[in-house]
């Protein structure tokens, strides 16, 4: 694995189809190229049924392409293994939901350290990241809490720590402030600006909101599963506001 | 993810739902408790019945009249009929004599200590003015009293001379003379009617014997205050007309010599009596063998009672199967994000299994608990001093185990299974 190719996400002519071979067959995806550098801040932006949750499925590697060919940091996702998926999930990618998924029953602190878990991080060393973690978010008051114990932007912020725990290369957020308010929304893309600038975190953020695209620094339309259009964001002159 | 990992997060799990975890279980530990406190039960029983008959003597040896299998003289007793008429009692002359017991006694006088005779007269009412007290009178010899040791208050035992002059002597026990001879400072040399065969005789008491303190509850319910008068076998045999001979004698083996060797021994030296005896034999057979026949039959039905008791641990894993597959429903978006974090299918299959096999093991041991505990009170109840299983108590915790992971690997394998794209939009 190269951190040194151009490209951290190189798609090429990716196909999704569904029901194959049975006669309600259906296309989702038709042909997506799409390349994410490293260090760079992506919004996908498009209207529900447009494909950008499919497209997103298969750049987390929680689905495979039927067509085409997918290269993530450098290894082509189509010759992997199913389990290697998951150690890649684990490792490479960080998901921010938007409906937080914390896992109930489990403090903050256990939650932000689940992914460590799974990459095999010992018990000590788990506990000194999750609480580093938590910091970094403004949570560190909050660790001991139960996620029925926290609002929303607060689950948020816990679910963007865990995001981070194993320092993946990609944040895939998908409506990461689909269901905040607008105040709590600004805090967690605040969050979203200071990874993406200070720790040099590649994003890639999935929306249908135009606005919150337009913060980043490449916007990418995805209609009908084609991307049908790429323009420049505010991010990219570096002059947020 | 290790598996320590895994079991902390399962206990954390099943400490979220403690009422459902603790219903799933229950069907567990009373699978295992009752088997375990069967178990337990059967365990005391049999070693209560070996340590009692120890105490009858497990050197004993008896030697009884038995019937010639039919094979040797089928053309004999053909039919039905045949056989009712042609095997009814022994003849005098088919019964042990006198003669046989002294050639035994001399041919194998280094290997027995003894050879005790009984003749039963029955069970009778001894009356004394407006007392009275219930007996089972038997007839012995003096050889009776080297094995069945009898604790004399006062006096003495059955003596040699008693039978040979078939002296007109008893030996009673102390609740008898209690009953009987209240009013009375020393009962021995006193004089009791004892009713034998119809007519009224006149003994002597000589000895008197305190009775064996019988702490359990079921064997002085079953007693009805009935104690054993000791006669000279001869005055009985005289008294009831019984013939010379024996059906059954009982040889008591020397210290140091192997029952079973010499029961074999004993069957041979018999049989040679009666060769020509076309419908009987006398075989000896060694209390060590009997025992060991009913230790058998004990634990067979202990194991078929026990084998029983699992169906309902079959029913109680069955539950956790239902509730396994209810809470992998309930915590399928859980399982979707777990599986988008990292975690592979082996990891969700271990979890959950992990967490069926800690209900099982809990509840069986909490079902290991509650079951000592039940067979403990019921061997109590029964008199029997109670003995739990170490063997059984492994083989129930392994067992629940087993259960844990054979119920739990349907809904572990479903769970791991899950698309996680699915998994993730459930609601």
């Amino acid at each position: 694995m190269s951190r040194s190719a151009s490209s951290l996400i190189k798609m090429r002519g990716i196909i999704k189809r569904f029901y194959i071979g049975k006669p309600n067959e259906l296309e989702i995806l038709h042909g997506i190229n799409l390349d994410v550098h490293e260090g760079e801040f992506v919004s996908i932006v498009g209207e529900s049924g447009s494909g950008k949750s499919t497209l997103m499925n298969i750049i987390g590697v929680l689905d495979r392409a039927t067509e085409g060919s997918y290269e993530l940091a450098g290894e082509d996702m189509a010759s992997v293994k199913d389990s290697e998926l998951s150690r890649i999930r684990n490792v490479n990618i960080g998901f921010v939901f938007q409906t937080f998924n914390l896992i109930g029953r489990m403090s903050a602190q256990k939650n932000v350290e689940l992914p460590m878990l799974y990459a095999g991080v010992s018990a000590s060393e788990r506990a000194r990241r999750a609480a580093r973690l938590l910091e970094m978010v403004d949570m560190a008051d909050r660790a001991k809490h139960q996620p029925n114990e926290l609002s929303g932007g607060q689950k948020q912020r816990v679910a963007i720590a865990r995001a981070m725990a194993n320092d993946p290369a990609i944040l895939l957020a998908d409506e990461p402030t689909g269901a905040l308010d607008s105040e709590t929304s600004r805090t967690v893309m605040d969050l979203f600006h200071d990874l993406h600038r200070r720790h040099g975190k590649t994003i890639v953020l999935i929306t249908h909101n135009r606005s919150l695209a337009e913060e980043t620094q490449r916007i990418l339309t995805i209609l009908d599963g084609r991307i049908t259009g790429e323009e420049k964001g505010a991010a990219s002159s570096g002059t947020l506001g | 993810m290790g598996l320590w990992d895994n079991i902390v997060l399962a206990v954390a799990s099943l400490k979220s739902r403690k009422m459902r975890a603790l219903l799933t279980m229950l069907g567990i530990i009373i699978g295992i408790g009752s088997v375990i406190a069967i178990v337990t039960v059967g365990d005391s029983l049999t070693g209560s019945i070996t340590t009692s008959m120890a105490g009858l003597g497990a050197s004993n040896i008896t030697v009884s009249l038995t019937e010639k299998s039919s094979e040797d003289e089928e053309s004999e007793t053909f039919g039905v009929g045949g056989y009712m008429f042609g095997r009814s009692s022994p003849e005098e002359s088919d019964l042990i004599s006198e003669e046989m017991i002294a050639e035994y006694r001399y041919a194998y006088s280094s290997f027995i200590s003894s050879i005790q005779l009984t003749e039963s007269a029955g069970s009778a009412e001894v009356t004394n003015k407006d007392s009275s007290a219930s007996v089972s009178i038997t007839g012995v010899n003096a050889d009776y009293f080297t094995d069945n040791e009898l604790d004399i208050k006062t006096g003495r035992l059955i003596k040699q001379e008693d039978i040979d002059g078939e002296k007109k002597v008893c030996v009673v026990s102390e609740s008898f003379v209690e009953a009987v001879l209240s009013e009375v400072s020393d009962p021995i040399g006193e004089r009791v009617a004892v009713p034998i065969n119809n007519s009224f005789a006149y003994f002597y008491i000589v000895g008197v014997y305190a009775e064996e303190e019988d702490t359990s509850a079921l064997s002085s319910m079953l007693s009805s205050g009935s104690t054993n008068m000791y006669l000279p076998i001869s005055t009985v045999k005289k008294l009831t007309g019984a013939s010379d001979g024996y059906q059954s004698i009982t040889v008591v083996a020397a210290s140091g010599i192997d029952t079973l060797e010499l029961a074999d021994a004993t069957t041979e030296f018999f049989a040679s009596f009666y060769t020509r005896n076309m419908s009987y034999t006398a075989s000896a057979s060694s209390m060590e063998e009997m025992l060991d026949t009913i230790n058998e039959m004990l634990s067979t039905v202990t194991l078929a009672i026990a084998a029983i008791a699992a169906i309902s641990l079959l029913v109680g894993g069955i539950g956790v199967m239902n509730i396994m597959l209810v809470s992998i429903t309930e915590r399928t978006r859980e399982i979707g994000t777990r599986k988008a974090l990292g975690a592979t299918n082996g990891a969700i299959r271990l979890q959950f299994i992990v967490e069926s096999m800690i209900i099982c093991l809990i509840g069986g041991i909490i079902g290991i608990l509650s079951g000592v505990g039940l067979g403990v009170l019921a061997s109590n109840l029964l008199g029997y001093p109670a003995r739990a299983s170490t063997l059984w108590i492994c083989i129930a915790v392994g067992f629940s185990m087993i259960i844990g992971v054979f119920f739990g690997y349907y809904p572990a394998n479903k769970a791991a299974k899950m698309d996680p794209i699915e998994a993730l939009r459930y609601e």
